[in-house]
């Protein structure tokens, strides 16, 4: 019953999107008030057609039905229900119907939240989601369709990888299509604002806060994308520079250089044809990267199942997508009104700068990831294009970006002089300077110690423009507090945001330093590695739910005292014949102690031990990153329209006057 | 060219650029779908080159071979890398069978197997092999530039190496590329 | 520069120093030797797995790998030297860091001329602002003329 509700609401939402599609975007043509008034409801109602349609494909893992062809290869009776549910995005075809429901909440969210919009703008924006809409569903529909019947139903199914029967996965997916798919709505933005021919500040101010969530969640997927892989593949490593990880990277770069665009737009309405284009190109980075992982075109062991013929659909539908808002900008762009002026350098000049390295960054990456493809078809050559190529052609773009991070905010709009503005950073300059000789006279590692520097420049010169705000040290505390907690969130969030990018640099230095080592020891032995003793006190065996383990006991202890009791274990799933190591992790936040289970001969057991020093920094600063945007986000400023909040009228006293 | 018609073809550079690349994407794909494209097959570094000389001991109770093993029959030939683990090899036996029967020499190569575990693999699937050597470290196999098993080297007459196939042979593949070849080298 | 480059490389490979589970009798006793096979074995790719290197992969073909490195190692070989015995056997392929030719010219210059484009389309917008507005075209004056009756 189920799944077939679920076919015909996903056919219903077809229809509706179509609808959403045509119907607002002609009537802001024709200045049609009841047709634009008509996008909000069509935008709930796919969303609710679309809802309704993934419900049923979870329910039907969830119950076990296996007439459904995509729980019959993804799921099985045996599966704890947790992952029957996550299961469900973890093939192609749920994951893009869940891709299609967070598109429908991206029109529902613009529905919901931009009433505050002119209604031709809203209704614009709203049509350019649903023909994006239109287009992928009619691709899940058709090509794609997660409700195909397989008869008659198999008595149990086929199990999901076993890679990815773990609580990660739950989160990682949906966070990071949320943020993929949330820049679609400053692409429509975009478009609308191209169809209508006019970018000005207000468009901006209306973009940056869309902008900002998508890019939250994005950093928080890539950022769950690259912890999970830490802890569940068990190489000790969390970024190989794969294509998909790149694919998810090139829309963050991008989509990070839009929010500081979307600034100058907003502030000094400037900068108006960079911001709309980085727009576009960000969400058509997002196209591209589905693209590229669901086509077979690339080499990645990360990629789906293969399928030329899908791949022709979705070329085609990136080609319609993204082709036409290129040749819309590329005719109306033009004819966008001319920006404000400002001075080489100046905030606006740094913002620029940021610009051009950040879409440098991305172009290195791009380029390096669709080298192999490209030069098998031009050159017939076949090569691979690894970390160490993007290590060495990223970093020095890096260089400039950190620098430029913490002299930018510190410098006036429209023109500032260059030596003021970076005095005033005197001393974060002279503390990472101290902290970078410290750190390569103690540990000599020269890459960790410059690591160590930047992460201190990016810190304390991230909170160089509040203290100026707040006058430190050079008025009473107590008047410093009142200022601070004046200040706009999103000064703060714009501070605590970029000291997250030194957490995450703090993070990847400290890597650098990790020691690691194999050893093969038997129940009762113990030995001594990186300031710790590590005693392996014995190996049983462990039934699971689908799997049988052999877990190894691994006590650790620092000068006499219990540091951590480890359980790394190798699971066996014996259905699809693969044995994958769970890793075991311990971390106090400052450091982690890895371990990895391998193969056991002769009563002794192969273990890998890592201390892996500021290895959690890596994910708490892009934690701390998020909250920085969130923090933005939530600055009263961008929410056009808000009511002010009524303070209660203080009588005035004349007394006070005559002091 | 007046500043208005610049800005404008600087504006559909973007465009251009997603167009080029789209085509060379659209390409690409119907290269997949032909088979000429496949992001995760090696070619092999051999094709052209003569075979490495090597030397390795028998299967009992077949005798072990070398390389000049191989060229002395005065006729192309196939060199098949094997193993018992592998279902691959289990799928493309009754193909090296057929082989077998059209004259073809194969000489089989087991990689990194035991003994026993060969030789019930050959017992259970057949022996379409002149004869069967072991190459239990598998230096031999990294030598040729094996990645996987089964891999199937085509050899001419003079023991320079014409193709390579790494996957398990199937009918189709023997009657549209192995055959022909085999028919113009001989 | 050839030099650095090599340097810069050493400096960035201290990076990512994460190797597979194998078995502790492969590593080298001397430490130095044992050092400069994991720096090669994290330049190759693991042909099985794909996207890992030699030194991260679990895979058999990997530890035969390792092996034959340190074989080589052993024996006297530099860096290069086993890199290209590998790469004859198996293609550029195998190389994760991809060789400076003819063919890679665009992908090592990218950088460079990722930086020239933005650049340049910056000082394009730069020149431009400057201008006064191009003059109504006579149609344009009409259109004005009509809106403003």
């Amino acid at each position: 019953m189920s799944p077939e509700l679920g076919h015909f609401a996903l056919a219903l939402a077809v229809a509706i999107a179509a609808a959403q599609a045509v119907l607002p975007l002609a009537g802001a043509h024709h200045r049609d008030a009841r047709l634009m008034a008509a996008a909000p409801a069509l935008a709930i109602g796919q969303l609710l057609a679309l809802a309704t349609s993934f419900g049923c494909l979870v329910w039907s893992a969830v119950i076990d039905d296996f007439s459904v062809f995509d729980v019959a290869e993804n799921s099985s009776t045996n599966e704890p229900l947790i992952y029957k549910i996550t299961g469900t995005w973890g093939n192609h075809e749920g994951s893009i119907l869940l891709w299609c429901l967070i598109l429908a909440c991206c029109g529902a969210a613009v529905a919901a939240f931009g009433r505050n919009l002119p209604s031709a703008l809203r209704a614009r924006v709203i049509g350019v989601l649903g023909l994006v809409s239109a287009g992928f569903l009619l691709y899940a529909l058709t090509v794609s369709n997660p409700f195909l019947r397989v008869w008659p139903p198999p008595l149990d199914g086929r199990n999901i990888n076993p890679l990815l029967q773990d609580p990660g996965l739950a989160m990682h997916p949906p966070v990071l299509y949320a943020g993929y798919v949330g820049f679609a709505i400053p692409f429509a933005f975009a478009v609308a604002a191209l169809i209508e021919g006019r970018v000005d500040a207000a468009w901006g101010r209306w973009v940056r806060p869309w902008a900002l969530g998508a890019w939250c969640l994005l950093t928080s997927g890539i950022a769950l994308g690259s912890w999970w892989a830490y802890y569940e593949l068990g190489w000790g490593g969390f970024w190989f520079w794969d294509p998909v990880e790149n694919a998810s990277l090139l829309p963050w770069l991008t989509g990070t250089a839009l929010l500081h665009s979307a600034i100058v737009v907003e502030k000094r309405d400037a900068l108006k044809t960079w911001t709309v284009l980085l727009a576009i190109g960000t969400f058509s980075l997002s196209l591209c990267g589905t693209f590229m992982v669901r086509s077979g075109l690339l080499n990645s062991v990360h990629a789906f199942a293969s399928d030329p013929t899908r791949g022709v659909f979705i070329l085609v539908l990136l080609a319609l997508v993204i082709g036409g808002s290129l040749l819309l900008f590329g005719l109306r762009a033009p004819q966008l009104a001319p920006s404000g002026v400002f001075a080489p350098i100046s905030r606006e000049g740094a913002l620029v700068l940021n610009n051009v390295l950040l879409c440098s960054v991305a172009a290195v990456v791009f380029t390096g990831t669709l080298y192999p493809p490209f030069a098998a078809l031009v050159f017939g050559a076949t090569l691979s294009v690894g970390p160490p190529y993007f290590h060495l052609t990223v970093v020095p773009l890096l260089v400039p970006l950190f620098l430029a991070m913490s002299v930018g905010p510190v410098l006036p709009w429209k023109r500032a002089d260059l030596l003021p503005g970076v005095l005033r950073l005197w001393w974060a300059a002279a503390l990472a300077a101290l902290v970078g000789i410290a750190a390569e006279a103690g540990l000599r590692n020269a890459f960790a110690a410059a690591g160590f520097a930047a992460a201190t420049w990016l810190i304390v010169g991230a909170f160089a423009e509040l203290t100026e705000r707040v006058r430190l040290f050079r008025i009473p505390l107590a008047a410093t507090w009142g200022r601070a907690t004046a200040q706009p969130l999103a000064v703060w969030g714009a501070a605590i945001a970029h000291a997250g990018m030194g957490v995450t640099v703090a993070g990847i230095a400290g890597m650098a330093l990790s020691a690691s080592t194999i050893v093969s020891m038997h129940p009762g032995q113990a030995i001594s590695f990186g300031g710790y003793d590590w005693a392996l006190t014995g190996i049983h065996s462990q039934p699971g739910s689908n799997y049988t383990a052999r877990v190894a006991d691994l006590l650790v202890t620092r000068n006499g005292k219990q540091v951590a009791l480890f359980h790394p274990s190798r699971r066996n799933f014996a259905r699809e014949q693969q044995t994958i190591s769970d890793t075991a992790i311990q971390t106090n936040l400052v450091r982690d102690l890895y371990t990895v289970m391998g193969d056991e001969r002769d009563g002794q057991v192969v273990l890998r031990l890592h201390v892996n020093i500021l290895a959690p920094w890596i994910w708490l600063g892009a934690l701390i990153m998020a909250i920085g945007g969130a923090l933005s986000l939530a600055d009263r400023r961008l929410r056009v329209g808000a009511p002010a909040r009524r303070r209660a009228l203080l009588p005035v006293r004349v007394s006070s006057w005559t002091r | 060219m007046d500043a208005l018609t610049r800005r404008r073809m600087l504006m559909l550079a973007p465009l251009g650029l997603a167009a080029a690349a789209g085509g060379g994407f659209w390409g690409l794909l119907m290269r997949m779908q032909q088979g000429t494209y496949d992001p995760h097959t090696l070619p092999s570094m051999l094709v052209g080159k003569k075979l490495p000389s090597f030397s390795l001991p028998g299967q009992p109770p077949s005798s072990g071979f070398s390389s000049t093993d191989i060229t002395a029959g005065g006729r192309p030939a196939l060199v098949n890398f094997f193993a018992s683990w592998c279902i691959p090899c289990i799928q493309e036996a009754p193909t090296l069978a057929q082989l077998r029967e059209q004259q073809v020499p194969i000489w089989g190569i087991a990689y990194k197997d035991t003994i026993p575990a060969t030789a019930g693999f050959l017992q259970q699937n057949g022996d379409p092999y002149v004869r069967v050597a072991r190459d239990q470290g598998g230096q031999v196999a990294i030598d040729f530039g094996v990645y996987g098993v089964p891999e199937t080297y085509l050899v001419d007459k003079d023991g320079v190496v014409r193709l390579r196939w790494a996957g398990g042979l199937s009918d189709d593949i023997v009657r549209d590329t192995l055959l022909p070849m085999l028919k113009s080298l001989a | 520069m050839t030099r650095l480059l090599p340097a810069l490389l050493a400096l960035l490979i201290l990076a990512s120093p994460a190797h597979a589970v194998s078995d502790p009798a492969e590593m080298l006793a001397n430490p130095a030797q044992e050092h400069r096979a994991e720096a090669i074995g994290d330049q190759l790719r693991c042909l099985v797995c794909q996207n890992e290197s030699v030194e991260q992969s679990d895979a058999d073909l990997a530890k035969d790998f390792r092996r034959i490195i340190r074989q080589r190692v052993v024996a006297g070989d530099t860096n290069q030297q086993v890199i290209a015995w590998m790469v004859a056997r198996y293609g550029d392929f195998i190389r994760l860091r991809p060789p400076v030719n003819g063919e890679t010219l665009v992908l090592w210059a990218a950088p460079l001329i990722a930086l020239l484009v933005a650049a340049g389309a910056v000082l394009i917008g730069w020149r431009r602002r400057g201008r006064t507005p191009e003059p109504l075209s006579a149609a344009e004056r009409q259109h004005l003329a009509n809106l403003l009756e």
